[in-house]
């Protein structure tokens, strides 16, 4: 937002009562992934069962194409799991 | 011990009060009746019951213009609490022991989202075996939750002290519990004086005024409240990233507070005329005494007694009320207990495999003198155990031993337990 001050800020910039202050949107809760969806396109009947189970909303669909948004997938592999065309692969995140 | 001030006269002189016969659980009631409190949460638990009860009557009888809940459980009160507080109200409840063991998890919610709530703890001993009578183990059960804590002596005492409270919460934004022993003042009747509605009304500035904040996603100073118009979040998920910091503003927040219970008991004196201490601490024939006695709660009336009569004896003892337990008076106390030979701190609760609560406080306080005090630990009066003023003369009489032969022995004692 505009006029936000540069993180991480200390305890007297803070609001009182432990309100957030920034917005929930800014929030990215994928950052703590250990396994990646890898959608094989080729493979993919578009039948968006993966869409369907994501618990998180990860798996976007634009009419054409299935992609993950990884800023919010957290890696729980469900969508593996479901898809019955066995086109999503979780594979593990380079570990720094 | 009430101190009617005799320089000046108070705003609201006695014969402008009114002389009321109530009990200690009554006279918090009255107290949260003239502080024009918006709601009401409270499960019944004795000795607390009458609070509730005697409220819900003015409730019913239209007196008040309270939301009163009753709740299934202390835990859903303190919860209520919680969100009416969030949404702006001025809130109070009332609770004891289990009760107040039950509303544990949100007692540190309260204090984290830094609502101004009032509650009275009547203490209680805490099972098992189940025990209704007077002890503290319930109030140092909730010792690190970040309340403010205040020990009521008298009924008059719980009275001026509830009134106080609202406006030291919403000033420190801290919650305050208010602490008055179970029986020995809840189902006591003394005779007390009541100040008019308006005083207390103008005392307290109106109602809640909520406290503003600056919220950088909205760009503006808001109010920190429940609002739709200003939609702010409370309690969200706040790991290792703030977490830390957001407690900072607790500690903070307990400098501040010690200041404005002065402020506010000062005030309040000026109104009424009726001081304890300097709000915090109160001293009794300390400037010269060899032994000190501290003590919390309604036993601060029979050792200065006990105290009286043994100046009369010639014996130089005195003792020290503590009022506001959380955050705890180390200075000031240390200056008072600094020129004994030894203090003794007396504790209504006991801390197994350690010893009691406040002696652990009166320790900590001590520790940076060169010339420290002996210190011995009683502790007393477990369970509503009573504590007449025999015992508490035969405690003097082992602490001026003490004091002659310069060597403490045993530094934790049990007063009043059978062999």
């Amino acid at each position: 937002m505009s006029g936000s001050k540069p993180e991480p800020r200390g305890w007297r910039d803070l609001p009182l009562s432990a309100l957030p202050y920034k917005l929930s949107l800014e929030y990215k809760t994928g950052d703590w992934r250990a396994l990646r969806p890898v959608i094989d396109q080729s493979k993919c009947v578009k039948c968006l069962m993966c869409w369907l189970f994501c618990p998180e909303m990860a798996i976007l669909w634009d009419g054409k194409q299935v992609s993950v948004n990884l800023d919010y997938c957290k890696g729980c592999g469900i969508c593996a799991h479901e898809c019955p065309v066995k086109a999503i692969k979780m594979i593990p995140e380079p570990t720094e | 011990m009430i101190f009617f001030s005799k320089k000046s006269k108070p705003k609201i002189p006695l014969e402008k009060q009114k002389l009321m016969t109530v009990n200690g659980d009554e006279a918090v009631a009255y107290a949260v009746k003239q502080c024009y409190v918006d709601v009401v949460a409270a499960y019944p638990i004795t000795p607390q019951t009458i609070i509730v009860e005697k409220y819900s009557e003015f409730v019913a009888d239209g007196e008040v213009h309270t939301e009163f809940i009753p709740v299934e459980s202390e835990h859903s009160a303190m919860s209520a609490c919680v969100g009416a507080a969030a949404a702006g109200a001025r809130a109070f409840t009332a609770t004891a022991a289990n009760g107040l063991a039950l509303m544990w998890e949100i007692l540190y919610i309260a204090a984290s989202l830094r609502l101004p709530i009032v509650l009275a703890v009547v203490n209680r001993a805490l099972s098992a075996p189940i025990n209704i009578h007077c002890d503290h183990s319930d109030a140092m059960g909730m010792r690190d939750s970040g309340w403010i804590q205040i020990f009521a002596e008298n009924v008059q005492e719980a009275y001026d002290t509830t009134i106080q409270a609202f406006k030291i919460a919403e000033k420190a934004l801290l919650p305050v519990a208010v602490n008055l022993d179970g029986f020995f003042l809840s189902h006591t009747l003394e005779n007390i004086y009541m100040l008019p509605d308006d005083a207390v009304y103008e005392f307290l500035g109106g109602p809640r005024k909520v406290a503003k904040t600056y919220v950088d996603y909205l760009g503006k100073e808001v109010e920190a409240k429940l609002d739709p118009a200003n939609p702010l979040s409370f309690g969200p998920l706040d790991l290792y990233d703030y977490y830390f910091e957001h407690k900072m503003h607790q500690v903070e927040a307990m400098k501040e507070a010690k200041k404005i219970v002065k402020e506010v008991h000062d005030e309040y004196a000026e109104l009424s005329g009726r001081s304890y201490g300097d709000g915090i601490l109160v001293p009794y024939e300390v400037e010269d005494a060899d032994v000190i006695v501290t003590v919390l709660g309604s036993t601060g009336g029979t050792v200065r007694w006990v105290v009286k009569k043994l100046r009369q004896k010639g014996y130089k003892v005195g003792t020290v009320r503590i009022r506001l337990f959380r955050p705890f008076p180390f200075e000031e106390l240390r200056e008072i207990l600094k020129g004994a030979k030894v203090v003794g701190v007396m504790d209504r609760a006991i801390s197994f495999g350690s010893f009691g609560p406040s002696f652990l406080e009166v320790n900590t306080a001590l520790y940076d003198l060169k010339e420290k005090p002996l210190l011995v630990n009683y502790v007393y009066g477990l369970g509503g155990r009573d504590v007449p003023p025999d015992l508490v003369e035969k405690m003097f009489m082992e602490l001026l031993e003490d004091a002659k032969k310069g060597v403490v022995e045993n530094k934790l004692r049990f007063l009043g337990v059978r062999e």
